[in-house]
Formats: C-alpha cells, sequence, structure tokens
C-alpha cells in the first residue's frame, strides 16, 4: 500500500506518522513544495522576534527524524493529480502512483486588489522564505505598515512590535480580529496595543502604495487621505486554500476541498486535511475552512485513521478555537463565541484590568466562550463546549458570575465520572 | 505497572500543602500560584478539589505544539514540556480541554504537571491521603479519560 501525501505541514507530518503507526508495512511518501524541511507556519513569529532560529521552527526536530520513521520526504511541487490512474505529476514531469492520496497543500495568502502590491519591500508574512525578507527590513526604527489587522496579522503585530518598528497597522474592519472578536472585547484589544504605542488604524483601507525615491522606499496611501513612508509594508488580508493544481482531477473545491466525515473528499482514496480542506465544524454542523493549527492536526490524524482502517467513526467535526497573544495581551475565542440564536449569554467586563470573559449557551450547554486577559485552564472551555455536557444548575450560576467556569467544569466532570461509574 | 495520580477530594481539607509543594519542586519557591496543581474550593459545599494534568493518551496538547516541544516520557508516561523548544505559541492551552497546562507569562512558556520525574511531591506532601501515587488500574482515572475522550472526535 502507498500512502502519498502532497504537502508537508502540521497536516500533512502528523497524517504520516499517524499512517506509519497504523499501517507500518505500507509506504509513506511526504512531499513539500518549500526548499525546507517540514516547518510550521505559526512557528514563524518567534523567529521574526528572534526567539528561536530558522531550524526551532521545523516540526520535528533531528535531521534522520522522517527516515528513521520509515517517512519519505521529498522537497518537490505536485503539478497535477489524475484520480482516475492514480497518478501524480511532479514539477519536473516526472510521476509518481498512489493507492491512498492525502492532500494537505494549505494555503497561500490572498494578494488584495491594490496598486502596487508587487514593489520591492511589500511581503505576505506566510513562509520561511518571507519571514527571512521581512527580518531583513524590519530593523530597529524603520517603518513598518501592516495591513490586515485579523488574526495572522494580529499574531504578525507582536513579532513586529517585540523588534522595534514604528508600527502602523491598517485593518479596513471596524475591530481588531473581527472573526473572534466581539465590538467589546475588538475594542478592548485596540486600546491596548494603541496604548503600547501601536498605531492601529481601524475602519481604513489602503489605496495604493507607490515607490519613492525621497526618504523611505515606499508611500502607503490610505483612503482617509493620509499617507505614510515606509520600509516595509506586510500583506496579512487573507488566505485561499491552495487547490489550484487539482485542476479538473474531479475532486470537488467550494472555499477549500470538501471532505466527508471522514476525511474523505468527493473522489474514492483522495483525502483532504488541514488549511485546504473544508471540513465539517463542531458547532454549527456545516462545512468550513477553519485554517487553525488544532485543526490541521486533527485532520491530519482522522485522515490517516480512515485510509488505514476504512471509515469506521464518523467524525462530529472540529471545535474552532484560537489563542491570541497581542502585545502581552492574551485572547481566546472557541466555538460559538458570538452565540446562536435563542441562547444566553453571560459577560463580566473590566475594561481598566483589561479582563474579560464571554459565555454563549444553548439551554444549559455551553456552546461558544470568548476571554481577555485570561491564561489559567482556558483549555476547559473547548472541554466543555465539545463533550456538550449540561450544566444544570451551574448555568444559573455562570449567568450571574461567569468567572466560576471552571468550578461548573468540574462540579460537571466528576458528575459524569459518577455517572459512568453508575 | 504504570502509576498516577489518584485524587480522592473527599479527603482534601484545602492546607494547599500540594500547591506549596509542587511549587518548590518546580520553581524553586513557595508560591502557590505557580503550583501545577490547584485546589479549587466549593465554599457552598464546603468541599475541595486538588486538580492537575491526568497525563491522557490522547494528549492534545502533545500534538498540537507546532514544534514538538512536549515530548512522551517513557518512563512514567508523562507528557513534559521542554521549556528550551516551547516557543510560547499557547495553542497547547486551548487544545487541551482538561484545561491543565497553562501559559506562564513571566516565562513566556507553559506549564504542566511532568510528575516530578517520577516521584510526584503534592502526594508526597498531602497529609491526608487524597492525593496518592498508585497503580493506574486503581485510580479510576480511566473513567476521567472516557469522559474526555468524547472529545476525540475519531471515537477511538
Ligand atoms: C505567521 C503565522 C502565524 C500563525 N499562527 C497561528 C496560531 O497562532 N494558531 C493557529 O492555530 N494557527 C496559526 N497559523 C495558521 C497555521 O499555521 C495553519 O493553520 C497550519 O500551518 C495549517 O497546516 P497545514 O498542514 O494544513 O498547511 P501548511 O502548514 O500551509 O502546509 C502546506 C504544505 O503544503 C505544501 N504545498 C503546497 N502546495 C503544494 C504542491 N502543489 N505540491 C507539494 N506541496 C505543496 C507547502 O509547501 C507546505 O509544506 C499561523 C500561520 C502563519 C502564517
Ligand atoms: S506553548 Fe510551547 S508547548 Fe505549547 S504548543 Fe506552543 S510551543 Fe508547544
Amino acid at each position: 500500500m502507498r500512502h502519498v501525501i502532497i504537502g508537508a505541514g502540521p497536516a500533512g507530518v502528523i497524517a504520516a506518522e499517524n499512517l506509519k503507526k497504523l499501517d507500518p508495512s505500507g509506504s509513506v511518501v511526504l512531499l513539500g513544495a518549500e526548499d525546507k524541511p517540514p516547518y510550521s507556519r505559526m512557528a514563524i513569529p518567534y523567529f521574526l522576534v528572534g526567539d528561536i532560529e530558522e531550524e526551532g521552527t521545523y516540526l520535528r526536530k533531528s535531521a534522520d527524524y522522517y527516515a528513521s520513521k520509515g517517512i519519505e520526504v521529498r522537497q518537490t511541487r505536485v503539478s497535477s493529480v489524475d484520480t482516475a490512474s492514480k497518478r501524480l505529476t511532479l514539477a519536473d514531469d516526472s510521476t509518481l502512483d498512489y493507492d491512498k492520496l492525502l492532500i494537505s497543500t494549505g494555503a497561500t495568502p490572498v494578494k488584495p486588489p491594490i496598486g502596487g502590491i508587487d514593489l520591492p519591500g511589500v511581503h505576505n508574512c506566510w513562509t520561511l522564505a518571507d519571514a527571512h525578507k521581512i527580518v531583513e527590513r524590519a530593523t530597529p526604527g524603520s517603518s513598518v505598515v501592516l495591513m490586515g489587522a485579523g488574526f495572522i496579522g494580529c499574531i504578525i503585530l507582536e513579532a513586529l512590535a517585540a523588534r522595534n518598528v514604528e508600527l502602523t497597522v491598517v485593518e479596513m474592519e471596524n475591530r481588531m480580529v473581527s472573526r473572534m472578536t466581539n465590538e467589546v472585547m475588538g475594542t478592548m484589544i485596540k486600546d491596548w496595543c494603541v496604548a503600547k504605542g501601536i498605531n492601529v488604524l481601524t475602519s481604513t483601507k489602503v489605496g495604493e502604495i507607490q515607490e519613492s525615491s525621497s526618504g523611505k522606499p515606499l508611500k502607503v496611501m490610505l483612503d482617509n487621505g493620509n499617507t505614510i513612508d515606509a520600509d516595509l509594508v506586510i500583506s496579512a488580508t487573507g488566505v485561499r486554500s491552495n487547490t489550484a493544481f487539482l485542476g479538473d482531477s474531479g475532486i470537488e473545491v467550494r472555499d477549500g476541498i470538501v471532505v466527508d466525515d471522514h476525511m474523505q473528499t468527493s473522489v474514492a482514496d483522495v483525502y483532504a486535511a488541514g488549511d485546504v480542506a473544508q471540513g465539517r465544524d463542531y458547532s454549527t454542523g456545516e462545512y468550513y475552512v477553519q485554517a487553525i493549527q488544532p485543526t490541521a492536526v486533527e485532520h491530519g490524524r482522522l485522515a490517516a485513521q480512515s485510509m488505514v482502517n476504512g471509515h469506521k467513526t464518523a467524525h462530529r467535526g472540529t471545535v474552532n478555537m484560537n489563542i491570541l497573544d497581542t502585545v502581552g495581551l492574551i485572547s481566546t475565542s472557541f466555538g460559538m463565541w458570538m452565540g446562536v440564536p435563542g441562547g444566553t449569554e453571560s459577560e463580566s467586563v473590566d475594561k481598566e484590568k483589561f479582563k474579560y470573559l464571554n459565555l454563549q449557551f444553548k439551554d444549559d450547554v455551553l456552546v461558544g466562550a470568548s476571554s481577555l486577559g485570561m491564561t489559567q485552564h482556558v483549555g476547559a472551555m473547548r472541554g466543555l463546549i465539545q463533550t456538550a455536557k449540561p450544566l444544570g444548575e451551574w448555568k444559573e450560576r455562570l449567568m450571574s458570575d461567569p468567572t466560576r467556569l471552571m468550578d461548573a467544569y468540574l462540579a460537571s466532570a466528576q458528575q459524569q465520572s459518577a455517572d459512568l461509574s453508575a | 505497572m504504570q502509576k498516577s495520580l489518584h485524587i480522592d477530594p473527599g479527603k482534601c481539607t484545602g492546607c494547599l500543602q500540594c500547591e506549596s509543594a509542587c511549587s518548590l519542586e518546580n520553581e524553586g519557591l513557595f508560591n502557590p500560584a505557580k503550583s501545577r496543581i490547584k485546589v479549587f474550593t466549593f465554599h457552598e459545599e464546603g468541599r475541595f478539589v486538588p486538580y492537575t494534568c491526568t497525563q491522557c493518551d490522547e494528549a492534545w496538547c502533545m500534538q498540537a505544539c507546532p514544534v514538538d516541544a512536549i515530548t512522551l516520557n517513557p518512563e512514567n508516561g508523562s507528557k513534559d514540556v521542554n521549556a528550551d523548544v516551547c516557543v510560547g505559541c499557547k495553542v497547547c492551552t486551548i487544545a487541551c480541554p482538561f484545561g491543565t497546562i497553562n501559559y506562564n507569562a513571566s516565562t513566556g512558556k507553559v506549564v504542566k504537571c511532568d510528575l516530578c520525574g517520577g516521584d510526584p511531591q503534592c502526594a508526597e506532601s498531602c497529609p491526608t491521603g487524597a492525593i496518592t501515587y498508585i497503580d493506574s488500574d486503581a485510580t479510576g482515572l480511566d473513567k476521567m479519560r472516557a469522559w474526555a475522550s468524547k472529545t476525540d472526535n475519531a471515537g477511538a
């Protein structure tokens, strides 16, 4: 049995390891399109800060790790997939046959339709190659404009701030990280960043980027009429799943590759995982590209199980969850943090101390949560959401004091273990 | 035979010896705020519940880590954070459905129980036998794990 994995990010690597574990005699080939050992994009910010060397971003540390596990890693781009003959064509026109295929090619940043987006000094922050270019220009005191204060933008923001650059963030939405915060929390994050000396412009768009011959190499024109002189512009305005190479393979693509509850695509023996996959969301039951590390890992593991053991247990979807550190202020969001129709909400706000907790319920079950300034036991929010444990009398207690979340968790977890032993 | 921590909240009097011992062993100072085991107080019922990592088999924290900073200790089955490798991204803290791996802002790394390398000081210091370190089979941990494994989509 030959398992071929296209894409050597976290989804691909976790899948490769699980495939080898479940099918030791099968062969596993892991293909990546970048000339680096398999690495983790989400470690890039720590490389930018200078906390780690490039090697610190590698998913597995020892040079012979993959070989020792019997996983063959090849650095080559796949240019097309023929699902009828189960054959891949690689960048050098050679071919590779598979019995089972996993597509975990991740995503690529989208290019906003702005004049000057291809100028030198305008970069994405997505690959290690991007990171090296950013490090060159983002020197202390340099002027950096970050386009986009979404999840990825805000993560990079933290790293750039640590490089002591003059940072301006331009976001077209009315708040930061609008896809993981409500207005109260998003505004608190902005206030915090501004207090830390970052120039945050919300409800603002970049109109055009121009080359400049005087002073700084770039001029960033905003739609409010202002211009900013910059050494570096970083574009973090969203990503799109890497599916172009699938062409007429017959594999169904909507926002990403649509997978069923066994991670199989619309074509038999072809699976997809991670940022490229549009898999079931636990909370809504809909199919959605979550594009987060925990989901990539879970998808990779589930896909490997289906590829080896067949389609045994339908999976109920991954919980969308994020944790973000904006210059020292930590925020989280889980599941239906924005609430559900007919649901109830409990909120605790302390703007001065930058503390916030919001719980969303459907009847007496926690379905979503978001927090600011909390670092202890945050995972329990995932636990409560995904086990869908009825909270009973604790629901009312949480309605009057959401910060007793951990007490509610323990009370219901223990109740549950009593139920199980009964 | 692998051993695990067995916690019997019924015996806990809330003396917090475990938190002190844990912080002394792992942080070098008596500071319950830095303890990896935490005693929760239920005032209404006058009940105390010591709580820490169960070293679960699924090890969501370990799987989610983007840089392989959490590894399985083959000797005692604990999942240990290698602070030199951890970048402090905190993804493990949201992935763990128990909430037992936590970020420490002063070091920029995460901390979790590592069973003190096989000689857990919380159990050692507990005067009432509420925390004991015994053969895994006898701990009832399986039930807690069964509950948590509802979080596992694959359903095993
Ligand atoms: C700066 C940054 C910070 C982030 N921070 C966080 C965070 O804090 N929390 C979080 O949850 N997520 C974060 N993310 C997102 C997270 O990194 C992704 O969700 C995760 O990397 C997805 O893993 P993946 O394996 O699906 O895809 P990727 O990691 O994108 O890997 C895709 C792989 O496919 C390869 N590939 C692509 N096309 C081809 C082809 N045609 N042929 C062969 N190989 C191909 C690529 O080279 C790569 O190896 C961050 C991302 C970035 C960029
Ligand atoms: S915080 Fe450290 S241990 Fe946790 S996932 Fe990130 S790098 Fe790994």
